[in-house]
């Protein structure tokens, strides 16, 4: 009898099966940070008056702030029920390098509460008047924005996953790393509503995410790595 | 399955500071395969942060744990390779029927070519539960899931920290029996508990905190 080790991207593939089949099973989990996007960008009309011209004029910054809330919302699941029944421990103790397994729960993350967030965008965009010539502009800026969100988030709930009461910590953490993101994606849909090109905005973004991309997960799996000592 | 008998794990001048309390020092022992090792001390005398350091959670404040030899930290996931825990929590997705929850664990770790989850579930006692999610079972049903996991695993160095706590008069038997059939496939288990296990065929060393 022999011993069947696992490859690298069949540990990955069945880490994404995990928790995509986890997150379907907790729907209601999912649908939190989506009304919560949905009714943060419906309350603005409220607060600021309905005045067509002023929401076209806000819009892309609220959306680009209600998602990166909504984003922070849900993240807060992303380790911590991993944490607390003791499958981190043993994801940390397969012989898989604990970034890859993280990056695939961090990839589930951004295709269940990055992905909706987008779909449902157009829908909000229409509420707060955003001129639909910029509407392509503004879903792209969000599809090569937000796994930035995600990737970053995951360093900040790794830190803090084994807190009981991390949330506070966890919004003073990611927050401030979120501002570049925010920055150039409202920017973006600045320059864009007022004609110039927006290619150097969207580099950024996609180099923001890149730079995510290859320390966030590495990150993110040292701090689990103390957090579970 | 033979497992190599060279293997060895050996403990070298361990200390572990909680706080500012120091559970143990100068602890040192060796596993060799075949070996089952009970580590035996009061609460809070530093049985779990020790088989946490053993397995790699945990850095001791001072000296090293070796695999054959080699200290782990040099090239923990080797080691890991080798390695099969189970700990206080039993690392099983309550959302999740015990099927899935063995089927996510055999693609993390190696395991045995012939290993079928079903039939595992079926020898740990848990026949027809396959399909229920795991937060409907009990925490002893819980527990027989993890060692599950065990039955599946090619490890040859197997930790556990208090695993028959929540196990029936008949799971803790059948559980020795396994620990015993594991010892004299030339693996090795390290564990904790505060029931008395009697091994017919092994004698079990004995590690005081």
């Amino acid at each position: 009898m022999n011993t069947v080790h696992p490859g690298l991207a069949r540990a990955f593939a069945a880490m994404v099966r995990r928790d995509l089949r986890l997150a379907y099973y907790k729907r209601s989990d999912l649908a939190n940070p989506l009304l919560f996007f949905v009714i943060v960008a419906t309350l603005f009309p409220f607060g600021v008056g309905s005045d067509p011209e002023q929401l076209r004029h806000i819009a892309p910054g609220v959306i680009w702030v209600a998602a990166l809330l909504a984003t922070l919302l849900g993240l807060d699941g992303l380790f911590k029920p991993d944490f607390e029944d003791g499958t981190l421990e043993q994801m940390a103790l397969s012989p898989h390098p604990l970034a890859v397994l993280v990056l695939a729960k961090i990839l589930v993350h951004w295709m269940v509460s990055g992905i909706p967030l987008i779909v449902i965008t157009p829908i909000i965009a229409l509420l707060l008047n955003l001129d639909p010539a910029l509407l392509p502009v503004m879903l792209g800026s969000l599809a090569v924005g937000t796994p930035s969100l995600s990737l970053i988030g995951a360093i900040g709930v790794a830190l803090t996953a084994g807190m009981r009461r991390g949330g506070v910590l966890l919004t003073l953490l990611v927050l401030p790393l979120y501002v570049p993101v925010l920055i150039f994606g409202a920017n973006l849909l600045q320059a864009a509503a007022s004609g110039l090109p927006v290619a150097g905005q969207f580099y950024v973004l996609a180099a923001i995410g890149m730079l995510a991309l290859a320390l966030a997960p590495l990150a993110a799996a040292a701090a689990l790595r103390i957090s579970l000592e | 399955m033979r497992f190599s008998p060279d293997s060895r794990l050996e403990c070298v001048d361990l200390a572990c500071e909680r706080g500012d309390n120091l559970l143990f020092e100068e602890l040192g022992f060796v596993v060799s395969g075949g070996d089952i090792c009970q580590v035996h001390g009061a609460n809070g005398s530093g049985k779990t942060s020790l088989l946490r350091i053993l397995c790699t959670l945990a850095v001791p404040e001072r000296g090293e744990v070796r695999w054959c030899g080699e200290p782990v930290s040099r090239q923990p996931d080797r080691f890991r390779a080798n390695l099969s825990y189970i700990g206080h929590h039993n690392g099983v997705k309550g959302e999740l029927s015990p099927l899935e929850n063995l089927r996510a664990a055999i693609s993390l770790s190696p395991s045995r070519s012939d290993a079928d989850p079903a039939a595992a579930l079926e020898r740990a006692g848990l026949y027809g539960y396959e399909d229920v999610p795991c937060r409907f079972l009990s925490a002893g049903q819980k527990r027989r899931v993890a060692i599950a996991r065990l039955l599946l695993s090619s490890a040859q160095l197997w930790i556990l920290d208090e695993p028959v706590t929540a196990l029936d008069v008949q799971g803790v038997a059948d559980f020795q029996a396994l620990l015993e059939r594991h010892a004299e496939n030339g693996g090795m288990v390290v564990i904790t508990s505060h029931q008395p296990l009697v091994f017919g065929r092994i004698e079990t060393k004995m590690v005081h905190l």
